[in-house]
């Protein structure tokens, strides 16, 4: 899976937890949860989706790393997401 | 229409789930009416055959409106027995003597002049006769004031209903600020506050976590709501509602959760039987709850049912969260954010996650003394997070 297209899943996902949420004008290296107001639960379903979504195994460790657009492109590529 | 919190005066009926003729038992959804809250789902307390509906879709009509009538199934063969959908007590689930917040006033206080014929048939129809003004002689509720009670009326005609006309949001902060003047006005809070070490607690958390799926990880404020939940075993007055002039217990332990809203407001659905869940159980009911609470569809007894409220401002970054009691609830429990401090163990200063937790109580239910021995279950709770 390209970096386009983890990113394209990555706003997918996002959507999904916060449906009203303006994807298009999610900064890339700003926290989700400040830019979106998400609180623990959200971020725990936005692992869970990248989950189905990628076939990923994301350690509660690593959330860290999902805290923004360009943080879950590194990090999802460099683990295989999408099975790449 | 069901009374599903103290701030909700009237709500609309959405659709029906269920026709006349049809049979419903008891935990069956037969409708979904829109309140301030939301889409709610509404479920029936009887088993039973609907035969007939009172209100159509589109209808704002104010609570304790009588819905629908249903048959019970154990009931004689006539007269057919009107139930109010859910009943008119506010806590379904275990059954208050009186129902919750009466807007109107009766005519005469202390002991309602109500005739006999009068109290059956309001208990046919799930009126509640304190609700209802008495035109009788010496404001005595009649037959005719029962009747009236039942029969729907557009809420358009109740000047007092606040809010119609108005958009969403602002419904939902003036029903939150009525009930929370409300809470303050009537409500003797006391209020205490402790620091739990979290450390075990955290350390068993990434334990656990680690072993387990994605989909089956828990939240930090699991633990929390399961050790709330557990200390209202061992102080159990706290696990209560004040109704009219009284405490009522609840046998069962339903923990409200405050969960605040996209765009703004909150509401605090019950966790159904918090005490008696798995960590793991009791995280998917809460990740299924806040679903509901942000998409619509909670249901009518999540809303109506709990008796104290669990709110965790701590990833806002607070520190102390002083709560206003829900009303007829008689606590709420609140905790703020971890912080790293120093903390003393064993004659040592070490580094510790640290969390206050605070309660603010009803001292017509409670003194500090039983809110201390309960802050004090939740800190020991918390000190042995694999027994939770």
């Amino acid at each position: 899976m390209t970096r386009d297209e983890i990113r394209a899943t990555v706003l997918r996902v996002l959507g999904d937890i916060a449906p009203e949420a303006d994807l298009a004008s999610v900064k890339p290296d700003v926290g989700f949860r400040e830019q979106l107001d998400l609180d623990s639960m959200d971020l725990l379903n936005f692992v869970i989706g990248l989950h189905g979504a990628l076939n990923v195994e994301i350690p509660e460790t690593d959330y860290p790393k999902l805290a923004t657009l360009d943080g879950c492109v590194e990090y999802l590529a460099a683990t295989g997401g999408g099975g790449r | 229409m069901p009374i599903l919190g103290a701030d909700m005066s009237a709500g609309t009926l959405v659709a029906w789930r269920k026709q006349p003729g049809d049979g419903v038992k008891r935990g069956d959804i037969i409708a979904t009416v829109e309140t301030d809250k939301g889409l709610i789902d509404v479920e029936i307390f009887v088993s039973g055959v609907i035969e007939t509906v009172l209100v159509q879709p589109g209808a704002t009509v104010p609570t304790g409106t009588v819905l629908a009538i249903i048959r019970e199934e154990a009931a004689a063969p006539a007269p057919p027995l009107a139930v109010e959908v859910p009943p008119p007590a506010a806590l379904p689930a275990f059954r208050p003597p009186a129902p919750a917040p009466p807007p109107p006033a009766p005519a005469v206080p202390g002991r309602l002049r109500i005739s006999p014929l009068a109290r059956k048939l309001a208990a046919e129809l799930g009126v509640d006769p304190a609700t209802v003004r008495g035109t009788g002689p010496g404001g005595a509720i009649t037959r005719e004031d029962i009747e009236s009670a039942a029969s729907p009326k557009p809420v358009a005609a109740e000047p007092a209903v606040p809010g119609i006309g108005v958009d969403r949001q602002t419904r939902m902060r003036q029903t939150i600020g009525a009930a929370m003047a409300r809470s303050k006005r009537e409500i003797p809070h006391y209020y205490l506050s402790t620091t739990i070490d979290m450390q075990r607690a955290l350390a068993w958390l990434a334990e656990e976590n680690g072993k387990r799926p994605v989909a089956d990880r828990l939240l930090y404020g699991v633990l929390l709501i399961k050790a709330v939940a557990l200390a209202l075993r061992e102080v159990p007055e706290l696990n209560a509602v004040w109704v009219g002039d009284r405490v009522v217990p609840s046998e069962a332990i339903h923990v409200g959760v405050a969960i605040s809203l996209r765009g703004g407001g909150v509401v605090a659905p019950a966790l159904h039987d918090a005490d008696r869940r798995s960590l793991g159980d009791l995280m998917r009911n809460f990740r299924d709850l806040v679903q509901r609470a942000r998409a619509g569809g909670l249901r009518s007894s999540e809303l109506s049912d709990p008796t104290i409220t669990v709110t965790s401002l701590g990833e806002q970054g607070v520190e102390t969260v002083f709560g206003i009691i829900y009303p007829p609830q008689v606590a709420i429990v609140g905790f703020g954010k971890l912080v790293e401090r120093p903390w003393s163990v064993e004659g040592r200063i070490v580094s510790r996650p640290l969390v206050t937790a605070t309660l603010a109580a009803d001292h017509r239910v409670t003194d500090g003394h039983r809110g201390g021995l309960f802050l004090a279950a939740v800190d020991r709770l918390l000190q042995e997070p694999g027994r939770l």
